[in-house]
């Protein structure tokens, strides 16, 4: 692994592939990181940035976040603005698990609080919070009923008591893409997912119980303003997506613009997971007003969670939610396309702008935040392996540089199957267990492919981003109690 | 075992390679290869239900794509855990198209060794290829 020949050094942390590498490159690539990251960068990183960067009505550059590694398509950490006129539309840019994102929620508890019952409370959401190979949910619906979900997102759960007008107010979008159209997925999505509402899944999905430590708060003063306040704060991340409703739309449409990609729009394949459709096309069109279902259902999803959550906390703790200070901070997407409206060349233009394995990461002041989180930007939560940590920052006005995204988590070294030979999952738990990390899972040898050791350095990462300018270390948490699916 | 999954390949996903003498083989060990990401021995699986699959495609490597996608619908549709059984790759008017049995239980995490779920079949270096013994592919699922 090094990075190719010809990557030209365009500021401490910014790297730079010329559209010469390749033919049909319309853009260059940008790669965010430190030279210890881009060094380690698997090869197939640039390639993937590299065939990105010939997609009909890319703008700017193929960009390449610090966590980046190899993925189908897109890189997994990849980002790509379209022109919605004469741009395409790719469901390899967005991932098969469409909206898949973070979720953080702040408690009023301490750790010596917590502490005592950590187990029980591990335990309790390991019961409750349902996670697995074909796990199912716990909010029953009807085929229909799910049809509403997916066109009204967290604004349904709210709707119907599972959480807070000011849970949709954090969560990006308020938790609802405004163009899904129940029309435009097929029914097989429907019948894969409509009962998996409020489950974890499995792979790197999980539910943790973490720790503030005074000594990982960055920076003090936002950490306040985002309602980090007592040393030793417990806070619960989680990090879940659309579960098979959203594989399925993903997987069907990627067979449609197969199908239209050289027949209809003569548009050349050169790699069938980068299949495409201009966004104005019909197909285009239908598979983004599908994948804002999607993106609603990974909303819900995350929201009846939260509702489950506080259910447990105050069962444990015998004491009201509210009481508990359960409250979120934010919740955030890695894996979306979106029409954004963005400065290029001075100029303010309306972009479709591909997610992959990214995290939108708005600064202060812009429209889309609310009114709290003006001041701070946007909180940016940044999920790292189980076993080191996770960060919450926010976004920052030089982030204008990559369309305001940033990393998504701390990206795997090593693959699944290595993973899950040179580790044993009940050797890891136990381990994990004598460093205070409580952990309870579905699949033991699910565990041995999360381990530590088969992601990069997580602090690497963060400050790779801080250094690049695109986001701002606010705090660091450690884990103390998790759930796995 | 007619499947093997590769250690170098995409990080945060399963690659594997099947082979068999001929086509309707081949198919079979796919099959197992991907039930066997999802759950561990999978001869444990108890034929108790069985599911019709009928599938056809133009290209031989999406006729599989779309055969190991019956897989993984009806584990999360209906929570079965399913092998191929009685399996027959034809050539039909406009390609191929595949016939089988889809045999197996509901998921039940007592009797199961749960692993990984899979989300999806991806076309990433998806390939069905002929060999000097018969025929081998190359599928990478997501994890």
């Amino acid at each position: 692994m090094a990075a190719p020949e010809g990557i030209r050094r365009i500021a401490e942390s910014v790297w730079e592939l010329p559209p010469t590498l390749r033919p049909g490159m319309r853009v260059p690539v940008r790669v965010f990181a430190t030279e210890a990251l881009l060094q380690a960068m698997d090869d197939q990183v640039f390639h993937q940035a590299a065939n990105v960067a010939t997609l009909p009505g890319i703008v700017g550059y193929s960009f390449v976040m610090p966590d980046a590694h190899w993925g189908y398509g897109f890189p997994i950490g990849g980002v790509a603005a379209m022109d919605p006129k004469t741009g395409v539309i790719s469901p390899g840019g967005i991932g098969f698990d469409i909206n898949c994102g973070m979720r953080l929620v702040l408690t009023n508890l301490t750790l010596d609080e917590v502490q005592p019952k950590l187990r029980d409370l591990v335990d309790v959401l390991y019961q409750r919070v349902p996670a697995g190979v074909g796990c199912r949910g716990f909010v029953k619906l009807s085929e229909s009923e799910f049809a509403e979900v997916i066109e009204q997102g967290a604004r349904w759960c709210v709707r119907n008591g599972y959480g807070t007008k000011e849970d949709l107010e954090r969560t990006e979008e308020r938790g609802c893409l405004t163009g899904a159209d129940a029309s435009t997925v097929s029914p097989r999505a429907i019948e894969r997912g409509y009962r998996q509402i409020g489950t974890l899944g499995s792979g790197n999905h999980y539910l943790e119980i973490q720790v503030a430590r005074p000594e990982h708060v960055v920076d003090a003063t936002l950490a306040a303003a985002l309602g980090i306040t007592l040393p030793n704060q417990v806070a619960v991340m989680f990090h879940c997506g659309s579960r098979g409703f959203g594989h399925q739309v993903a997987t069907d449409y990627l067979q449609i613009f197969l199908r239209a990609m050289t027949s209809k729009y003569g548009l050349e394949i050169i790699d069938r997971e980068l299949a495409c459709a201009p966004f104005a096309s019909p197909e285009g069109q239908r598979y983004f007003a599908a994948m804002q279902c999607a993106a609603n259902m990974s909303f819900a999803n995350r929201q009846v969670i939260l509702h489950r959550i506080r259910e447990v906390f105050s069962a444990v703790f015998g004491r009201d939610p509210a009481d508990l200070g359960l409250r979120m901070v934010y919740d955030v997407a890695h894996n979306t396309a979106k029409l954004e409206t963005h400065v290029v060349d001075g100029e303010k233009r309306e972009l479709l702008v591909h997610r992959k394995g990214a995290t939108r990461a708005f600064g202060p002041g812009m429209p889309g935040l609310p009114p709290e989180y003006q001041k701070t930007g946007q909180p940016v939560i940044i999920g790292g392996s189980m076993e080191t940590g996770s960060y919450l920052l926010t976004g920052v006005a030089s982030g204008a540089a990559t369309l305001f995204s940033t990393a998504h988590g701390s990206g795997r070294t090593m693959s699944r199957t290595k993973a899950k030979k040179s580790f044993r999952g009940r050797d890891l738990q136990q381990s994990m267990e004598q460093r205070g990390i409580y952990v309870r899972t579905v699949s033991y040898a699910g565990l041995a492919e999360e381990a530590g050791a088969a992601y990069k350095d997580i602090d690497a990462v963060v400050e790779a981003t801080e250094c690049a300018g695109l986001s701002h270390r606010v705090v660091r948490f450690t884990p103390i109690g998790n759930v796995k699916g | 075992m007619p499947y093997e999954y590769l250690e170098d390949s995409v990080t945060s996903d399963v690659t594997f390679r099947a082979w068999g003498r001929d086509l309707d083989e081949l198919f079979t060990a796919a099959a197992d290869a991907t039930t066997n990401v999802m759950v561990g021995a999978v001869e444990s699986i108890s034929p108790t239900v069985t599911k019709p699959a009928s599938v056809n495609a133009e290209e031989l490597d999406l006729l599989l794509l779309r055969f190991l996608e019956e897989l993984i619908f009806h584990k999360d549709a209906e929570g079965l855990i399913l092998r191929a059984t009685a399996v027959r790759v034809e050539a039909a008017n406009d390609g191929h198209q595949v016939h089988a049995q889809l045999c197996g239980e509901p998921i039940d995490p007592n009797k199961h060794e749960l692993l990984a779920d899979v989300k999806a079949v991806t076309v990433h270096g998806l390939r069905v290829e002929r060999s000097n013994s018969g025929w081998h592919a190359q599928v990478t699922l997501d994890v």
